[in-house]
C-alpha cells in the first residue's frame, strides 16, 4: 500500500497526484499509440475499426458524463446532439471549410443549438428531464427527414473525407490514420474534461448535482450552471457525432436514433457515473459485446450445430447487463475496479461493508 | 442602515400565515438568536433572508442592500452565508471539495480559463485552498479533509456545513439549529466556535436554536416567535422569563401555577 504524503496544494490540483500514476498512464498511452502496429502485423483492419469506434463512443460517453455524471442531469436524447454535430460537420466540409476549422466548429454548433433546444426542459429533474430529452431525440429524427435539402433526409448524405495537413484521411482507405485522429480528439477531450472537473466550474456542477438548494446558498446560479453543463456536454457529443459520421461515411435519419441515446446512457451507467474511466470502460463493454456475441454465434453454429440467429439477442443481453449493474454495482465497472484495488491495498483487512454506505446512497438517491 | 434589517415581513402559504409582520434588526458584530416552538416561523424567516421565499409584505435589507431585489444565488455574494437545519452538503464530494464550493463567490476565473487551466486558475485555486485550510484549522477538520461526506458521522457533517459557510468569508452568518442532534461535548464546541466567529472574526451571527443553554451562552439578544409573531425580544434571561414566552411553550394553565 502506498501512502501519499502531500507537501503542497498542487498535489491536489495536478492531473496526477503521484509520479507513479503518471507513469501508468504513459504506459497506457504508449500501448494505444502502438496498438495499430499489432493490427498492421495481423493485417486486421476490422478489429482496428472496432477499437476506433470504441474511442468514438467513449468521447460521446464523456459528453453525456459531463451532464449526467458531473451535473446530475439525465439525458436520453444525446444522439440528437451527436446528430447536430455530425450534420454541421458535413455541411461545413461540403461548403469548403477546412476540417481543422469545421470539426471544432461543429462541436460548438452542437453545444449552442443543444443548449438552446434544451433550455425549456432544463428546469425539469430526474425522470422528467430524461423523458423530455427522449422526446428531443425523437423530434431530431423528424427534423432530419424534414430538412431533406440539407441533411439528405431518408436518402442520407455521404460524409466527406478528413483532410489534415494535406493528407486525406478516410476510414477505409487509411484506417490507421483515422485511428490516430480519433485518439487525438479523445486525448484533447479528456484533457479538457479533467480541467473542468478540477476547477470551480466542475465544483459548481457537482454542487448542482448533490444539492441544488445549498448550491444556490453558496452563490451558484442553477440556471446558468445547467446551461453551461448542457453546452459543454452537447459540444463533446457533437464532436463525437462528427467523428461517428466520418466512421460511418454515410449517415441517414436512422443513424442517430433513440437506441443510440439509450446505449450512451447505458454505457456510462455500466462504466461508472461521474468518472472519466467510466466512459471508457462503458464504451469498451458496449463496443465489444456485439463482437463477442457475433463470435459466440459463429462458434455455437459451427461447434454445436445450433443456429445462433435469435433476433434481438444483443438488446436482451444489454438489458440484462444494465439491470445487473443497477442492482449489484451502482458505481459501475470503475466502482468495481476501485473495490478490487482497495482489496489489494488493505489486504488482509478489507471487509465487506467498506463501501456499503456509498452503495446505499447511490441506490436510493442517485437516480432521482 | 448597516446590519440586517427586517421590517414587517409577512409570509403566507395559502391560508397559513407562517411569518406575521416580523420586524427586527441585527447589529453588526452581534449574535442574535431566534427561538420559539416548532412551527413558529423561525426557519421561514431564514428562508426569506436567503431568498428561497419571497415575502408577501415587508422589506429586508443588509448593509443598505435590498435583499428582496436579489435572487437566492446573489445572497452569498452580498456576504450572507447560511447552514441548513437538515444538513444540505454535497454528499458525493469530499470535505475539501465542499469547503471549496464555499469559495464560489470569490471566484475570478471563468469557464474558458478553467477549460485550459490557465496559470490564473492555478493561482486562484491555491489561494482558495489556503483560505479553506484556515477554516479546516479553525474547526479541526484535518482528519476528515479527503473523506467523502457520504461516510461521515452526523456531528462532523454539522461542522463541515459550518465550515462551508465560513469559507465564503461572510459578514453575516445564518445558523439554522447549529446544535440540533449534537452531543453535549459537540454542543460546547459549537458554542466556543460561535463565540470565536463573532468576537475574533467579527462576523455577525443570526441563529435559530432550541437549545436554550447554547442560546444563553452565546447570544447577545434573543427574539421569541410563536405562530409567526414576535412574542418578546431581549437578553436570553429576559425572554425566558417573559410571560408570553412561557405561555407559548407551556400553555396558560401552567402560567397560573407558576405565577400563583
Amino acid at each position: 500500500m502506498r501512502t501519499l504524503f502531500k507537501t503542497n496544494y498542487d498535489t491536489d490540483i495536478d492531473w496526477f497526484s503521484h509520479p507513479a500514476k503518471l507513469g501508468w498512464y504513459l504506459v497506457l498511452l504508449a500501448a494505444f499509440l502502438a496498438l495499430p502496429l499489432y493490427f498492421f502485423w495481423q493485417n486486421d483492419t476490422y478489429l482496428l475499426g472496432e477499437v476506433t469506434s470504441v474511442f468514438i463512443f467513449a468521447i460521446a460517453g464523456l459528453g453525456l458524463m459531463m451532464l449526467t455524471g458531473q451535473t446530475g442531469l439525465a439525458s436520453l436524447g444525446h444522439a440528437a446532439f451527436m446528430a447536430i454535430g455530425c450534420y454541421a460537420n458535413v455541411l461545413l466540409l461540403n461548403a469548403g471549410v477546412p476540417w481543422l476549422i469545421a470539426f471544432p466548429l461543429a462541436g460548438l454548433i452542437a453545444g449552442a443549438l443543444g443548449t438552446f433546444i434544451a433550455m425549456p426542459v432544463m428546469r425539469l429533474h430526474g425522470v422528467y428531464l430524461a423523458l423530455a430529452t427522449l422526446a428531443l431525440s425523437v423530434l431530431m429524427v423528424d427534423f432530419i427527414v424534414l430538412g431533406e435539402d440539407f441533411t439528405g433526409g431518408v436518402a442520407g448524405i455521404s460524409v466527406p473525407d478528413i483532410s489534415l495537413f494535406g493528407f486525406t484521411v478516410n476510414r477505409y482507405a487509411n484506417p490507421y490514420a483515422f485511428y490516430y485522429v480519433v485518439l487525438g480528439v479523445c486525448l484533447i477531450t479528456v484533457a479538457f474534461y479533467r480541467n473542468i472537473v478540477r476547477s470551480p466550474t466542475g465544483r459548481s456542477f457537482a454542487a448542482i448535482r448533490d444539492s441544488e438548494i445549498s448550491a444556490r446558498a453558496m452563490g451558484v446560479d442553477p440556471a446558468k450552471t445547467k446551461a453551461l453543463a448542457f453546452f459543454l456536454s452537447c459540444s463533446i457529443a457533437g464532436l463525437a457525432g462528427a467523428l461517428f459520421g466520418h466512421n460511418a461515411t454515410y449517415v441517414t435519419h436512422e443513424t442517430f436514433d433513440i437506441v443510440m441515446s439509450i446505449t450512451l446512457l447505458l454505457m456510462i451507467v455500466i462504466g461508472g457515473l461521474g468518472t472519466i474511466h467510466g466512459a471508457f470502460l462503458g464504451a469498451i463493454v458496449v463496443g465489444l459485446i456485439p463482437v463477442i456475441i457475433a463470435n459466440a454465434r459463429t462458434w455455437l453454429s459451427t461447434s454445436f450445430d445450433i443456429t445462433g440467429n435469435i433476433p434481438g439477442i444483443e438488446q436482451a443481453i444489454f438489458a440484462a447487463i444494465l439491470i445487473g449493474f443497477i442492482l449489484f454495482e451502482p458505481m459501475g465497472l470503475y466502482g468495481r475496479w476501485m473495490k478490487i484495488r482497495t482489496w489489494f491495498d488493505l489486504f488482509p483487512f478489507y471487509r465487506k461493508g467498506l463501501f456499503a454506505r456509498q452503495k446505499s446512497y447511490l441506490k436510493t438517491e442517485r437516480v432521482q | 442602515m448597516s446590519g440586517l434589517v427586517l421590517n414587517g415581513i409577512t409570509k403566507r402559504f395559502g391560508g397559513l400565515t407562517a411569518v406575521d409582520t416580523v420586524t427586527f434588526t441585527v447589529e453588526p458584530g452581534e449574535v442574535f438568536a431566534l427561538v420559539g416552538p416548532n412551527g413558529a416561523g423561525k426557519s421561514t424567516v431564514f428562508n426569506v433572508i436567503s431568498r428561497f421565499y419571497t415575502p408577501e409584505e415587508g422589506t429586508a435589507s443588509f448593509d443598505g442592500e435590498d435583499l428582496l431585489a436579489h435572487p437566492a444565488h446573489d445572497i452569498a455574494g452580498l456576504g450572507i452565508a447560511r447552514t441548513f437545519q437538515n444538513i444540505e452538503l454535497f454528499e458525493q464530494a469530499t470535505v475539501l471539495q465542499n469547503l471549496l464550493v464555499g469559495r464560489h463567490r470569490h471566484r475570478k476565473t471563468n469557464v474558458l480559463s478553467d477549460l485550459f487551466h490557465l496559470p490564473s486558475v492555478r493561482r486562484d485555486e491555491r489561494a482558495h485552498r489556503a483560505a479553506v485550510e484556515d477554516v479546516i484549522d479553525f474547526l479541526d477538520l484535518q482528519p476528515h479533509r479527503d473523506r467523502p461526506i457520504a461516510g461521515l458521522p452526523y456531528g462532523v457533517r454539522k461542522v463541515v456545513e459550518l465550515g462551508r459557510a465560513l469559507a465564503t468569508q461572510p459578514r453575516l452568518l445564518l445558523l439554522d439549529e447549529p446544535a440540533s442532534g449534537l452531543s453535549v461535548e459537540e454542543t460546547q464546541d459549537m458554542a466556543f466556535w460561535i463565540e470565536d466567529i463573532a468576537k475574533q472574526m467579527g462576523i455577525t451571527v443570526l441563529m435559530v436554536e432550541h437549545d436554550m443553554g447554547l442560546v444563553s451562552a452565546v447570544a447577545n439578544r434573543v427574539m421569541a416567535l410563536a405562530d409567526g409573531r414576535e412574542l418578546a425580544t431581549g437578553t436570553a434571561a429576559e425572554v425566558q422569563s417573559h410571560p408570553a414566552v412561557i405561555e407559548a411553550y407551556l400553555g396558560t394553565g401552567n402560567v397560573r401555577k407558576v405565577a400563583g
